[in-house]
């Protein structure tokens, strides 16, 4: 009895905490949403009310779809997002691979050093990319952002996801090999599909910086045909006026793509969660 | 003709050595028990067999074909392991089937080897299950159904029972020799527990420590133990050992007696006082000691024996083995006396 209702209160409580910390985290983006349908008077007067008949406005909307080439911009983050998730993923995963499964020389050595840029943020190295992106040609092109955010990600991705290959039972993979598995096939058929979990937590803590990512988006790839989505909102944000309407609405519009990415992989996440995968 | 033979196989992980000049030879048909105490390397022995490592020297033949440097898969070896090792992510059926389709066999053949394993494992069932939808037991057994699929030459078994309670253990264990039974295939099943080796084996492998003790059929090292080591291992409960000295004034040497050798008797030569009884019904155990060295009987039948009361056993001097304090066996039972 005691217990039962100890488990319900302790479920409410839980609960609760749960709902009011989705309401602060989801508060931002649902005020974003709401100006992003109104008139840029009715935005400073009234910045929480819902937009209505008489407050109600696409202009955010229509500035967007006028001025640049939104739909070229949108193309680009989304290409730049899912080409460098795809490259950390396969990169890290094949290292991490190599540093869990086989004994060589140097194989902590290594593993130190991938997981040193960990702790050097990237951009200390700004100058010095630039010059290698000018060197190379890659200047003004998806590419330069491609291989930075791919550079960025995989130390993280290196260490995770070797941390989690180390767990995949040596008995599994010597039974692959009886099988006549090769070592391509064992890493890409029996070991990618256990740490898919730990594969969708690199790739959602990947994702976020990316498509939300400046400044090397400003540095690398300033050009109107390679723009990112966030480089070309900037256009609105002005030195001495900020057209409001149109930043809310393209960050409105920012947000979906994210947002399906997230929800594809969490959706992996928990499926590899359930599926009671390693014993 | 040897379905598997090994010659002077020696390995050391780093400055470690685990296997020392190893030489088994294994017939056709034969079933082979490595048998020996935890750590004593024979699962890195049958990892070497199978090709899953390498040996620092010696060679492997299997099948009359030296194959030390022939991938796990192009051996021709099955393998069980103690962990089942299944793989999660497939149901049963393709669990069996993906050795084969790596080999590209044909659908049909697939569709067949499938069919006739599963019939004789019971598997029908749960071909259709995902390995964590399956009991302990159906687990091992599909992972015996992976290995039968296969037609192996040769079987390797890391304690497949291990992980199983004792009931299944015993269900499984008969499993195993119906199936040697009826696929006549060389088979090698390592185990540290000596029933499993006892009722199993065609011939038991003894290693300890990474050297081979003594190989022969299980009562040959039941009835005429090489060593110590070798007499104590098998048989259960374990032989007993008592200092010579105590039967016989002045005698170095150490005796060894079977608890099933022992009867009580008056006035027979051992006498200590009990310890403990162990009822079974059908068996009683007695513990006992003499002086400071404790020793037991297994007496078939029911006894009324009280723990604290002294009692007699008697023996016949045939079955007394004797060994030196290093726990070398000595033949000669009459000498060795200072
Ligand atoms: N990869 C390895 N690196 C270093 N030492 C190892 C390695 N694998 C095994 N060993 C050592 O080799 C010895 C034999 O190991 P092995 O696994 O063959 O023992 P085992 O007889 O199978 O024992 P158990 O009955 O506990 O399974 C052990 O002392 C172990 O510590
Ligand atoms: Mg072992």
């Amino acid at each position: 009895m005691i217990n039962a209702r100890g488990n319900r209160l302790n479920a409410a409580a839980m609960h609760g905490a749960l709902i009011v910390y989705t309401l602060i985290a989801l508060f931002p983006v649902f005020v974003i949403l709401i100006n992003s349908f109104k008139t840029r008077k009715s935005i400073f007067r009234e910045p929480l009310a819902l937009p209505d008949a008489e407050s109600f406005s696409l202009i955010g909307y229509q500035t967007v779809f006028k001025q640049g080439d939104f739909f070229l911009y949108f193309q680009n983050s989304m290409i730049v997002t899912v080409a460098s998730l795809f490259f950390i993923l396969l990169f890290g995963a094949m290292a991490a691979f190599a540093l869990a499964e086989y004994r060589f020389k140097g194989n902590t050595i290594m593993g130190l050093y991938l997981a040193l840029g960990i702790m050097i943020p990237i951009r200390i190295g700004t100058v010095a990319i630039l010059e290698m992106m000018v060197a190379t040609g890659l200047v003004n092109t998806l590419w330069a952002l491609i291989l930075v955010y791919t550079a960025q990600g995989l130390p993280l991705a290196v260490f995770i996801l070797s941390e989690f290959m180390r767990q995949v039972s040596d008995d599994l993979k010597n039974a692959a090999r009886v099988d006549g598995l090769s070592e391509y096939a064992i890493f890409f058929q029996l070991v990618l599909p256990l740490v898919r979990p730990a594969m969708a937590t690199v790739a959602v803590f990947n994702m976020i910086p990316i498509w939300n990512d400046l400044w090397f988006p400003l540095i690398l790839a300033p050009a109107e045909e390679t723009k990112t989505l966030t480089l070309g909102s900037q256009v609105f944000i002005g030195q001495f006026v900020t057209d409001w309407n149109a930043v809310l609405s393209a960050l409105s519009m920012a947000i979906l793509p994210v947002l399906v990415l997230y929800v594809i992989f969490s959706r992996q996440l928990i499926r590899g969660l359930t599926s009671g995968a390693v014993k | 003709m040897t379905a598997m033979s090994l010659s002077n196989v020696n390995k050391s992980f780093g400055d470690v050595k685990v296997l020392r000049d190893i030489n088994i030879d294994v017939e056709e048909g034969e079933f082979v028990v490595f048998v020996g105490p935890s750590g004593c390397g024979k699962s890195t022995l049958l990892r070497i067999i199978a090709g899953l490592e390498d040996a620092t020297s010696g060679d492997v033949h299997i099948a009359g074909t030296q194959v030390n440097d022939t991938p796990p898969s192009k051996r021709g070896i099955a393998m069980v392991f103690q962990s089942y090792a299944l793989y999660p992510h497939l149901n049963v059926r393709k669990n069996m089937s993906l050795a084969l389709k790596q080999e590209r066999q044909s659908k049909d053949v697939i569709e067949a080897r499938i069919a006739k394993a599963s019939a004789m494992l019971n598997l029908d069932d749960y071909l259709d299950r995902y390995p964590s939808e399956l009991s302990g037991g159906q687990r091992q057994r599909v992972a015996i159904g992976r290995a039968i699929v296969r037609e192996p030459k040769l079987f390797l078994f890391d304690e497949p029972l291990s992980n199983l309670d004792a009931a299944l253990r015993a269900n499984t264990r008969l499993e195993i020799a119906n199936l040697h039974d009826a696929l006549k295939t060389s088979m090698i099943y390592v185990t540290h527990d000596q029933t499993e080796a006892m009722t199993l084996a065609d011939r038991i492998v003894v290693l300890r420590d990474g050297r081979v003790e003594q190989i022969g059929t299980p009562m040959e090292l039941y009835n005429n133990p090489v060593n110590r080591f070798v007499a104590g291992f098998l048989g259960s409960p374990a032989m007993n050992f008592i200092p010579a000295g105590f039967l016989n004034d002045g005698d170095t040497r150490t005796l060894g007696l079977r608890p099933e050798a022992l009867q009580i008797s008056d006035g027979g030569a051992l006498h200590g006082t009990v310890q403990h009884v162990e009822q079974l019904g059908g068996d009683t155990n007695v513990i006992a000691r003499i002086k400071d060295v404790q020793f037991s009987a297994r007496l078939f039948g029911q006894h009324a024996i009280e723990q604290g009361q002294t009692i007699q056993f008697g023996f016949n001097p045939d079955q007394l083995f004797y060994f030196d304090n290093a726990g070398a066996r000595l033949y000669d039972e009459t000498s060795a006396r200072e």
